[in-house]
């Protein structure tokens, strides 16, 4: 199954990309400190996000980068700093019953063993017709075109999030 | 060599990873993290989908720009909400957020 002669360099790469993001995803759940952790996550996105750009989605990769590893990340340390009360070191621990973690185990593990077999035992319809190599026009056109109500719930939606988020950060007039 | 199979397989194991992490982690923000990481692998999923069985459209890619937005929407008032309760119960722990238990 392994033939050495078809590896190219596009698979060394993913294998390198699919590394790094499965060692930082890891990172993000085991590591006790919740500051190593948001790091860790901002890898795991430039991670995804280099997955993107490999599978010619470079709007994505760019949309991920900016969102997730620019606006998420910071958000999310920023957080972590206005309800930090406890030494760092300690900050990010596990639940303490030992049964509770090896039941979580368990259940993902168990979740990881069906998504393998089914993605194992699919015949995917592969090919279709080829697309163009940048396919950020593509995207555009659907965008506003036929899924231009969805395009603008999602603008709304963000909206309302946002109003909603400093809404509830604000807190209310008797506090 | 590498294949959609590969994808769909780096999407599912960073999935249980996130699975694994919202159902252990104490720290409320630890948790919000974990799905965000759950979030992305769908992404993975879907844009490898779309590269390997539909290249000549970008609906794939169209729904992980939606799965993002939401993303964006949960992360923020998610952080608020952790905030918020913060300034009540002076804790992120998630075993002392028991106000709604009975």
């Amino acid at each position: 199954m392994f033939n050495l002669a078809a590896f190219s360099l596009y698979d060394a790469v993913f294998i390198l990309i699919a590394g790094i993001t499965v060692t930082a995803a890891l990172g993000v759940v085991l590591f006790k400190n919740i500051i190593y952790s948001a790091l860790s996550l901002i890898l795991a996105f430039l991670g995804a996000a280099a997955v993107y750009f490999q599978l010619n989605a470079g709007f994505l990769g760019v949309i991920q980068i900016l969102v997730y590893a620019g606006a998420i990340s910071v958000l999310i340390i920023f957080a972590i700093m206005l309800v930090m009360n406890r030494p760092a070191g300690e900050s990010n621990l596990s639940s303490p019953r030992t049964r509770e973690v090896f039941t979580s185990a368990t259940i993902a593990a168990m979740l990881l063993t069906a998504l393998v077999a089914v993605i194992g035992f699919t015949q995917w319809p592969l090919g279709g017709r080829p697309g163009p190599d940048n396919s950020t026009g593509l995207l555009a056109e659907l965008m506003l075109g036929d899924y231009v109500i969805a395009f603008e719930a999602a603008a709304i939606l963000l909206l309302v999030a946002v109003v909603g988020a400093i809404i509830l950060a604000k807190g209310g007039e008797n506090q | 060599m590498i294949g959609l199979p590969h994808y769909l397989l780096l999407g599912s194991i960073v999935f249980c990873i996130g699975a694994f992490g919202v159902l252990t982690r104490r720290n409320a923000v630890a948790v919000l993290m974990s799905v965000e990481l759950m979030l992305n692998a769908v992404n993975i999923n879907f844009i490898a989908a779309n590269k390997y069985i539909a290249p000549d459209t970008a609906v794939g890619q169209l729904f992980s720009v939606f799965i993002i937005v939401v993303a964006a929407a949960e992360i923020a008032v998610g952080l608020a909400l952790v905030i918020s309760i913060y300034r009540q119960r002076r804790s992120v722990d998630l075993h002392d957020f028991n106000l709604l238990k009975w």
